[in-house]
């Protein structure tokens, strides 16, 4: 047989041989488990919703072992196999990764790589791994196993709308947080707070979940000092006016949480006006008295009473504006001022924070000149409205005199 | 010399007239005035009709002056000045209450008008030339409301012309064509409202005055016209009226109730009531989808809402074109009845004519009514 | 008697010629008003001409003003390379009046702290959407405002 022929048979065999070989680069990890794997659960069939998965990973890359064996025997003798890990060994499972910057460069340049710091930080962190506690949060506890999404996506445990439940899963179980000195009421009074309906009822990504407070991998409540740096982190202006008033070195010096002192940490709801002032339900009463040696309570005393004036002279202008639209009058521009006079009230209730009389009262002067004018500008309005029926009425007098009398004289004409 | 019963002495109204006479000799055409007579009989009310439409004419032609001192026509002005007049000048929300009040009013007027002439038979020779006027001037009436309504530029508006010129554009032939000069370009836009403002202050103004300058010499000339049954009676039962002053001074008695009750729904419904609503809502915005709702003005109700029952083909015809060619038809019939029907000519009850006007009454008033209901 | 019928004939024809009187002054008196003109002499066309001038801005400490077209707020100022800028006043998020903040070089709004680049762009925190832009031109010291065409 010539030699090039033979060549080609030889080839050809051997690929032949190959073959199966060559199929069985396939991934034999999932072959085999989805055999005996729950369909629902099973993680063989989560791991196609894997962010892992997707970006061409197998299961070798994450539990170490040759995804080509196919016995489970041969895979467990692999060098570097890392089978299940236990809760205490999942953080630096994930950070052999995860924690490695030139390995996530090649991967995604633009994730970080100090979870795991953090993680150390947090109080999940430093309880499991000093203090060995495996019931507390690791990466699989909130991030899920074999299923994990980006945080992006709407349907993975950590983005921002499933937040509170994924660390209700913990926090929100009595049984399991007992032996923990700890409340689990955190996500039933964040549901019932602003923020809470915000973000789970109306899907306002721009209300905080747990982690925008708390940190995610740092996780930890804020502390007491650094809690109106959170919250002014979107309450910016609120924060600026606290911090230059008198209340911040009294907190500070008796130890009171900055904002959580009247607005509570979880269960924050829309203030009341009648939080401030000097009859209950006023918070300013838990401290101050009329004697306490400072300002504290006349001040509360008369921003009280700036804002209620000026609660009522919106709501009374409002009401007459109603009666001109309802009767049919041109308001437009009354409306425009009115909204005038609710971003006034809006501005000095922020001017609350400051706790100075002086800069509230200006403020809500304004607003009450605004609603003055609202309401002087409506009545017009009204009056116009009778003033156009009493000038028909005339005429129609005048014009019905005329007819009675061109009647009469017809009927006289015969 | 003076005759008849005008007073010709020492007093003003003498003075004045022997001024005028002595240059311009309308003694005779004043003798003649004088003896005109209309006829009383159990239908005499109805000879009021005509002169309300006009009445309602004269206000219309009164206010629109007004208007055209503020209104601005054009897509960047046209809204803003009607909501100016409406709100900012003094008495600007009567002038155009009564403006859209009298408009509506007149169009009502005008088909009273014409069915009880109709209905008398009053169309019969001689007089067949009034009621070809007539036609005439219900139509540029309807053209006087559909280009008006379009001149505030607002959402109701811009989408009734939409649609309103649309279906002039399904005519066969001279559709497309016409659709474009309509509009002033395929779609309606500003220069829509040129057109429609143009048309609507001074071609059809100069074009009604025309014909009804005609159409009242004819009345003037013939007089009115007598129902047949009041015609067959002997001379003696005959009872008539003079028009100067009697039935002057009943016409003018019943422009000032006319006057009183428009004032009335200007004042108390600026915007119109229930279904025949005109508020000034917001400005036309020809990139914002369409109202779920959009109407005709109600006297065009009744042909928009046969056209929208009119399946898609019929025969070969496509449906709209085909309801188009009925109403045109239908149309010319009405507009030549005095020239079809034989039988009023010859002074004899009509039947069959009765008939069809009875028809064409209720096919009206059921369209008009189902397009509203069916909304 | 024929007196009696000629001072009841006069009676009418003074109550005729009297109401006639009136009933025409109640006609003339809204005509006459009404040709009158009002306070604001035009009609706010769609395209606003503003009441103050570009001076007025600067002078203002946030070198900004704000102006009402139709039913909306809006915003106008300058920036640090002067040019004027004009925006939708309503913050996307829950309707605050945003402010400039020249010494960030934004736009912002004190509710959430919300931040919008002076394009009306936003760029922190919980808004949405961007600011609307308005276009402005500037003729002879008067600055026009209008709605853009996009």
């Amino acid at each position: 047989m010539p030699m090039r022929k033979l060549v080609f048979i030889l080839a050809a065999a051997a690929l032949l041989v190959a073959c199966p070989a060559l199929l069985a680069q396939e991934n034999n990890c999932l072959e085999c488990h989805q055999s005996f794997e729950d369909e629902d659960d099973g993680p063989s069939y989560k791991i196609v919703r894997d962010v892992h998965s997707q970006r061409g990973l197998s299961c070798a890359d994450c539990h170490g072992g040759d995804a080509t064996l196919d016995d489970m025997d041969e895979v467990r003798e692999v060098k570097g196999y890392r089978g299940v890990p236990s809760p205490l060994e999942v953080p630096n499972f994930c950070a052999r990764c995860h924690g490695d910057a030139s390995y996530m460069h090649e991967h995604n340049p633009a994730l970080p790589v100090d979870q795991l710091d953090k993680y150390k930080t947090s109080i999940h962190g430093r309880r499991l791994l000093g203090k060995k506690d495996t019931k507390v949060a690791n990466c699989i506890s909130c991030h899920g196993v074999h299923d994990i999404g980006s945080a992006k996506m709407p349907h993975s445990s950590t983005h921002p709308l499933n937040i509170p439940q994924t660390c209700g899963k913990c926090h929100a179980d009595e049984e399991y947080m007992a032996d923990y000195s700890i409340e689990t009421s955190q996500v039933n009074d964040y549901a019932q707070s602003v923020h809470g309906i915000a973000l789970l009822q109306r899907k306002d990504l721009g209300a905080p979940a747990c982690n925008d407070c708390h940190g995610n991998h740092g996780a930890a409540p804020p502390g007491v000092t650094s809690l109106s740096a959170v919250c002014g982190n979107c309450h910016a202006l609120e924060a600026e006016l606290f911090n230059s008033s008198p209340h911040k070195v009294a907190f500070e010096e008796n130890d009171y949480p900055m904002c959580e002192t009247c607005h509570s940490n979880h269960k924050i709801v829309k203030p009341l006006d009648d939080w401030v002032g000097t009859m209950e339900p006023a918070l300013c009463i838990n401290c101050h008295s009329d004697d306490d040696g400072t300002r504290g309570f006349e001040t509360a005393d008369g921003i009280s009473t700036a804002i209620t004036n000026l609660v009522v002279a919106h709501r009374e202008a409002k009401s007459i504006l109603d009666e001109a639209i309802e009767k049919g009058m041109m308001t437009t521009d009354e409306e425009f001022r009115l909204k005038e006079v609710h971003q006034a009230l809006v501005q000095t209730r922020t001017l609350i924070h400051a706790f100075n009389l002086d800069s509230v009262a200006d403020k809500a002067e304004e607003g009450l000149k605004k609603a003055q004018e609202v309401e002087a500008n409506s009545a017009s309005l009204i009056d116009e409205y009778y003033f156009r029926r009493k000038g028909l009425g005339l005429a129609t007098l005048f014009i019905a005199i005329v007819i009675i009398a061109l009647y009469v004289k017809i009927k006289r004409m015969g | 010399m003076a005759g008849g019963k005008m007073k010709a002495d020492s007093k003003l109204s003498g003075q004045a007239y022997r001024w005028i006479d002595e240059r311009y000799g309308v003694n005779a055409l004043v003798d003649y005035m004088g003896h005109k007579v209309v006829p009383v009989h159990k239908h005499s009310v109805l000879y009021y009709l005509g002169g309300i439409t006009l009445f309602f004419f004269i206000i219309q032609v009164l206010t629109g002056i007004l208007l055209l001192v503020y209104y601005r026509p054009g897509a960047e002005s046209a809204y803003e000045s009607v909501r100016f007049i409406i709100s900012d000048v003094s008495f600007g929300w009567l002038i155009r209450s009564m403006h859209s009040w009298s408009a509506n009013l007149m169009v009502l007027a005008a088909f009273l008008h014409m069915f009880s002439v109709y209905f008398t038979h009053a169309y019969r020779k001689p007089r067949e030339l009034t009621w070809l006027t007539g036609m005439a001037l219900l139509g540029l009436v309807l053209l006087f409301g559909f280009s008006g309504y379009l001149l505030p530029w607002n959402e109701l508006a811009f989408f009734a012309t939409r649609v309103g010129t649309g279906t002039a554009g399904t005519m066969p032939i001279i559709g497309e064509k016409l659709l474009v000069i309509m509009r002033g370009g395929e779609e309606v836009t500003g220069a829509t409202i040129g057109r429609f403002f143009g048309l609507h202050v001074a071609i059809l103004p100069g074009v009604f005055i025309v014909l009804l300058s005609a159409h009242l010499l004819f009345v003037q000339r013939q007089g009115m016209s007598e129902p047949l049954e009041w015609a067959n009676r002997p001379t003696p039962e005959k009872k008539q009226m003079k028009f100067f002053p009697h039935f002057l001074l009943r016409d003018l008695l019943v422009w000032l109730i006319a006057l009183n009750i428009l004032a009335i729904l200007a004042v108390f419904f600026p915007d119109g009531i229930g279904v025949v609503h005109w508020p000034l809502g917001t400005k036309a915005d020809p990139f914002a989808p369409p109202p779920p709702v959009i109407r005709p003005e109600w006297y065009f109700m009744f042909a928009f809402q046969a056209l929208k029952f009119l399946p898609p083909h019929i025969w070969f015809f496509e449906g709209e074109l085909f309801g188009i060619v009925i109403f045109t038809v239908g149309g010319l019939v009405w507009a030549l009845v005095p020239f079809l029907d034989r039988k009023s000519n010859a002074g004899q009850k009509s039947k069959l004519f009765k008939l069809f006007g009875i028809l064409v009454v209720l096919f009206i008033i059921v369209m008009t009514i189902l397009g509203y209901i069916l909304e | 008697m024929a007196e009696n019928k000629s001072t009841r004939r006069g009676f009418l024809e003074l109550v005729l010629g009297g109401g006639i009187l009136a009933t025409l002054g109640a006609v003339f008196y809204p005509v006459i008003k009404y040709i009158i003109p009002p306070q604001a002499v035009e009609a706010n066309l769609s395209q606003l001409k503003l009441h103050f001038k570009r001076e007025d801005i600067e002078a203002d400490p946030k070198k900004a003003k704000y102006f009402k077209y139709g039913r909306h707020l809006g915003i106008i100022f300058v920036t640090e390379t002067g040019a004027l800028r004009a925006l939708s006043a309503t913050c996307t998020h829950l309707d605050c009046t945003v402010q400039h903040r020249p010494d960030l070089g934004i736009i912002w709004c004190s509710c959430h702290n919300g931040k919008y680049s002076h394009d009306g762009k936003n760029i922190s925190g919980p808004p949405p959407k961007p600011l609307t832009q308005y276009v402005v031109k500037e003729a002879d010291g008067t600055i026009l405002v209008s709605r853009s065409e996009a």
